[in-house]
């Protein structure tokens, strides 16, 4: 009896969750790593409240982009380096399929975490409780879109035995309309304004990025496989 | 199983670099065949077999399978396949029953009870609830062969599967290979040593 698509993502996803969870500590590196770079801002500039609440959106967006690269270097690797990526790549299914599966697991340990811990952080830059809304939302929007745009450099990447800095070179210039209009998206919240349409580009983005992505990630890793 | 599968690899040329690595390799099989791939190290043997299963494109030449192009009936033939790299390809992190369960999950439905008596079948039944970390690399073939079994697939493709097995996991291979090809199966297998069966084997060598 085959196996449908559906219930092949829903595998995958147990499978890299389960595997996620088996290694706790690598789970908890990139929320530690988010904390601790938010922390050192107050103490390089200054721990005034009203600096750091205008700096806080910036802060904020430029954390949560570092700390989710971190984990995108592991995406395919270690998939690829124990042989089970191609494995996976003969199942018979899709490999888009399995790329997606990969990919949403890899935001639900890495992004929705950053977005469940950032009030913490946004309570600590002095982010007033009004604008957390905006700002989940759009972390929650960011953090999918930059994972969908990870998953096209880690298939590019993940031949090269130390690809972790070409990486970054791949997706952060393609991560900045995230910056520009989360960080823009929180600014507005923090001060009164309407963050709607911030927050709509952003959902485009993240829609253009999550249907798009996957085919491109999709033939990067068909190559490498190769 | 379809008693009219065959497998057929046409002029298949693959260049890696500058280098020529296989030359115009040809080989048939059909239903109830094992051949035995060998040759000195570094003349292509993995490469083929990567070539076969769809890993690698060559540069020239046809891999088919039921008289189609592998390219063309990627899923099926996929789903018609077992391949068992030179590494055992398990998730350390995860148990041995964990790794069959995700492995063959993708491929059919399958239920614990079958993956246990795979297991049990090449003798690391007992091994089923430990992360694969903790297994020998005797054991992690084992396990690897047990995801073979578990496929089902009409067609084996097997990369150096006695590596690491003592004597009587060497023998188990050879008896799960007897088995497979005399219930219409068919096998390819590269290794370096001798094929001791009780079967015929047919034999191709590569000499790069």
């Amino acid at each position: 009896m085959n196996v449908g698509a559906a219930q092949a993502l829903q595998l995958i996803l147990r499978r890299e969750l389960c595997l996620s969870f088996r290694r706790p500590d690598q789970l908890l590196q990139p929320l530690v790593f988010f904390l601790i770079v938010t922390t050192l801002f107050p103490l390089a500039l200054s721990p005034e409240l009203s600096l750091l609440r205008d700096m806080a959106p910036g802060i904020l967006w430029v954390a949560a982009l570092l700390s989710s690269l971190l984990s995108l270097d592991a995406l395919f690797r270690a998939d690829a380096e124990d042989g089970t990526l191609e494995q996976l790549a003969l199942s018979g299914q899709a490999l888009s399929v399995i790329v997606i599966g990969k990919t949403f697991a890899h935001w639900l340990v890495s992004g929705a975490a950053l977005v469940v811990m950032s009030p913490l952080v946004a309570t600590a830059l002095g982010i007033p409780v009004g604008a957390f809304p905006t700002m989940l939302a759009s972390l929650a929007l960011g953090t999918l879109t930059l994972s969908w745009l990870g998953s096209i450099g880690a298939g590019l990447t993940v031949g090269l035995r130390r690809g972790s800095v070409l990486l970054s070179l791949i997706v952060l210039p393609l991560a900045m309309p995230l910056l520009i209009f989360g960080a823009s998206a929180t600014d507005r919240a923090i001060t009164g304004m309407s963050p709607a349409g911030a927050l709509y580009l952003l959902a485009a983005l993240c829609v253009f990025t999550s249907t798009l992505a996957p085919i491109a990630a999709t033939v990067a890793l068909r190559i490498t496989l190769e | 199983m379809n008693p009219a599968a065959s497998l057929t690899v046409d002029q298949v040329h693959v260049w890696r670099g500058d280098r020529h690595v296989l030359r115009g390799v040809s080989l048939s099989l059909a239903a109830g065949e094992l051949l035995h791939v060998w040759g000195p190290n570094g003349t292509g043997k993995t490469t083929l077999l990567r070539v076969i299963c769809g890993l690698l494109r060559p540069e020239q030449g046809v891999v088919a399978w039921l008289g189609r192009s592998i390219v063309a009936i990627r899923s099926e033939f996929q789903a018609a396949l077992a391949y068992a790299s030179h590494e055992p390809a398990l998730k350390s992190d995860l148990t041995a029953l964990e790794n069959l369960r995700f492995a063959v999950g993708l491929k059919r439905r399958v239920s614990e009870a079958e993956l246990r008596a795979s297991l049990d079948r090449t003798g690391v039944g007992r091994c089923a609830d430990l992360p694969a970390r903790v297994l020998s690399a005797g054991q992690r073939r084992r396990v690897a062969m047990a995801r073979v079994l578990a496929f089902q697939a009409p067609l084996w493709l097997l990369d150096e599967p006695f590596t690491n097995l003592d004597v009587k996991g060497s023998a188990l291979v050879s008896q799960l290979l007897l088995e497979h090809v005399s219930g219409g199966g068919l096998a390819l297998v590269v290794a370096h040593q001798d094929l001791s069966m009780a079967c015929e084997v047919k034999r191709l060598e590569l000499d790069g």
